[in-house]
């Protein structure tokens, strides 16, 4: 009678908590045609690839916690380093009225800027995936956030390193020696992957302005390389990852229809110390050409204070980009992006488009072309070949 | 004498007795009353369902969530999470209106799991591409236009001002817009917007009034039909809820990242 009384009161109890759990992802084909034969032998040529995103995510508690899963698979037809499994979110999050515990695997973003990423430090690129390092492995966290008049701050404790990963042996995008990633990476701190991570970042907006300021201590998400020999004894790039500091800055005006943006990174290790930052406008139209067009047209000038010995062609360079939403019922977009070196010839346009079909699908057009690259340019300098054209098919689910 | 005694009437249910009222201080006398009968509502949330229809009658479906929460003595704070179509889902929008200044918005993109300070600019732009436009949609605040009480005319046997309004922020899409707002409830049952031509652009139905925690009355229906381009959109909500314990914490930008 009891038991009855007490199940009574559980099920009224979960019954005036609304709970809202749901399945839902995406599968994509994706098919890379590229423009020229490889440079290096082994190298695949026109490439398909499947990916699958299922997401669970159930929230409760009047959307005060979050229980959130979604794992990723993909399976490439020419590249088997392209062949992944991952875990891009199994987290927790639960939100008190002064602060919030993030827990689990989690995908962090931190900036304001369209051409590089500077600040953006939480998760490691999935560089297999694509060449622009906009996707993302999830990171294993502990986040507290603490909020109030004074913003929010954000405290991490990163427990596990990711690996980058990279295109393999038979991949595009890779120059004469690729990148092993089947061996164990070199890293500096003796725990290797185990090395615990802290990270913080302080955000507030005030009026027209969102600021942020971040330090980060851990493991370089971008490794330098050292040549070791593969299973076969040929020879190919090994990553270095360095223990870091980073101190980052990221701050966006936002006043009418113009977009002033800046970030800024210090980043010392025993290796080297250096700034870099991405300085950037953007100005967006509304309703061009007598239609409901959106134009934007963005400008950035990206800097580094190593020159050329910095690991990046984005040492001293600008990028002009022009983005169209057509604002139709199938929200046709595109982004069109040129970034070119100020002293050298070393050019890269890019192109970004999709339109939805009907109501679950979408189709997206990639395309990345690389011209007159210079040869002190080394990362693009072996890409130089690599131009491809992408064509993305989407169903949602 | 009738005149008199209208704007008699209307100034003591006004609690404003002016006898010699303008056109302008009638329109703005109404707007204020109907603002003063829709405060203390504190929060509420609701599902939004959108249907899109083109000129040769195909259909696109959007669906959303929002949240909205009201702010003494500013515009209010809403939040927007959409479902539908999916690979838009969990993307959300964050929007701090305000009286005097340009709103604040925030916009969450899942796939990047990046929020983006957007600029609040785009008054005119079609929301999702629907024919409602940003400045449609969001919280109307009393100080964002100009009025004038133009006449009093009956909508479906139900007696309603007829007021015009003018924006007063930048990037409005709109000359003017002519309100019928119904007597009884202060809501309005149609509006007509005139494009910076001042042609007529579009006309807004709305219907399915009911009133919550016997006070706040809110609208289920609407219909804008565009009359440049044939198109028209319907819009419905659903499951409307009220005073369910929001706070500042449900409409900030860390909310907009634990959302779905």
């Amino acid at each position: 009678m009891r038991a009855k009384k007490y199940l009574l009161l559980v099920i009224v109890t979960l019954s005036a908590q609304p709970v809202s759990a749901e399945w839902s992802g995406s599968v994509t084909y994706e098919y890379r045609h590229f423009a020229n034969a490889p440079l290096y032998a082994g190298q695949h040529g026109d490439n398909s690839s499947i990916e699958l995103q299922p997401e669970f995510h159930q929230q409760w508690d009047n959307g005060r916690q979050l229980f959130s899963f979604v794992p990723y698979l993909r399976a490439d037809e020419g590249d088997a380093a392209r062949d992944q499994t991952d875990i891009r979110q199994l987290s927790w999050v639960k939100a008190g009225e002064v602060w919030e515990t993030r827990i689990g695997i989690r995908k962090v973003y931190w900036g304001v800027t369209e051409s590089q990423h500077l600040v953006d430090i939480i998760n490691q690129s999935d560089l297999a995936a694509n060449p622009d390092g906009e996707d993302k492995l999830g990171q294993p966290m502990l986040n507290l956030a603490l909020i109030g008049d004074y913003g929010t701050l954000d405290m991490f404790v990163l427990p596990y390193f990711r690996d980058r990963t990279f295109p393999g042996e038979k991949g595009r995008f890779h120059g004469q020696y690729y990148v092993d990633t089947e061996q164990e990476a070199i890293y500096q701190s003796k725990d290797k992957q185990q090395h615990i991570d802290y990270a913080a970042r302080w955000v507030k907006s005030i009026g027209v302005w969102d600021i942020g300021l971040s330090r980060f201590y851990g493991t370089s998400r971008d490794p330098r390389f050292t040549t070791g020999l593969n299973s076969k004894g040929q020879p190919v790039l090994l990553p270095n990852y360095d223990l870091i500091h980073q101190t980052g800055l990221d701050t966006q005006a936002t006043i009418g229809s113009w977009l002033w943006k800046l970030e800024y990174i210090h980043r010392s290790s025993d290796i080297e110390s250096y700034n870099a930052s991405t300085l950037g406008l953007e100005y967006t139209w509304n309703g061009v050409f007598a239609s409901p067009t959106d134009l934007g047209l963005v400008l950035e000038y990206l800097h580094d204070d190593r020159g050329e010995k910095a690991g990046t062609p984005f040492q001293n360079d600008f990028m002009l980009g022009m983005r169209l939403a057509f604002n139709d019922a199938q929200s046709t977009d595109a982004l069109i992006g040129v970034i070119k070196d100020a002293h050298k010839d070393t050019t890269i346009v890019s192109v970004e488009a999709s339109r939805r079909l009907g109501n679950a699908w979408k189709l997206s057009l990639e395309a990345r072309y690389y011209e007159k690259v210079d040869i002190t340019d080394q990362a693009l300098y072996s890409v130089r070949d690599d131009d491809y054209v992408q064509l993305e098919l989407a169903y949602y689910f | 004498m009738k005149k008199i005694l209208t704007a008699l009437s209307i100034g003591l249910l006004l609690g404003n007795v002016c006898f010699a009222e303008t056109a302008e201080q009638k329109g703005l006398a109404i707007a204020v009353e109907a603002d003063k009968r829709d405060t203390g509502w504190g929060d509420s949330s609701t599902e939004m369902f959108m249907t899109l229809r083109n000129s040769q009658g195909q259909e696109s479906k959007r669906q959303m969530r929002t949240k909205a929460l009201e702010v003494q003595g500013d515009g209010d704070k809403s939040l927007t999470i959409f479902d539908e179509p999916r690979d838009v889902k969990g993307t959300a929008f964050l929007s701090f209106t305000h009286a005097k200044t340009p709103d604040d918005q925030w916009l969450f993109l899942p796939a990047l799991q990046r929020v983006k300070r957007i600029s609040s600019a785009n008054k005119s732009g079609p929301f999702m591409g629907s024919e409602f436009a940003y400045e449609d949609i969001s919280s109307q605040e009393v100080e964002k236009y100009t009025y004038k009480y133009l006449r009093d005319e009956k909508i479906n046997g139900k007696d309603c001002f007829v007021i015009e309004r003018k924006p007063t922020y930048e990037h409005s899409g709109y000359t003017r817009m002519i309100s019928w707002i119904d007597k009884t409830m202060y809501q309005a049952v149609k509006v007509e917007f005139y494009d910076r031509k001042d042609s007529l652009l579009k006309t807004l139905t709305i219907a399915g009034h009911k009133q919550y925690l016997s006070k706040f009355w809110r609208a289920h229906q609407m219909e804008m039909v565009n009359h440049q381009t044939k198109k028209s959109t319907t819009l419905e909500w659903k499951n409307y809820k009220f005073k369910t314990g929001l706070s500042e914490r449900d409409f900030d930008k860390n909310a907009l990242k634990r959302l779905r």
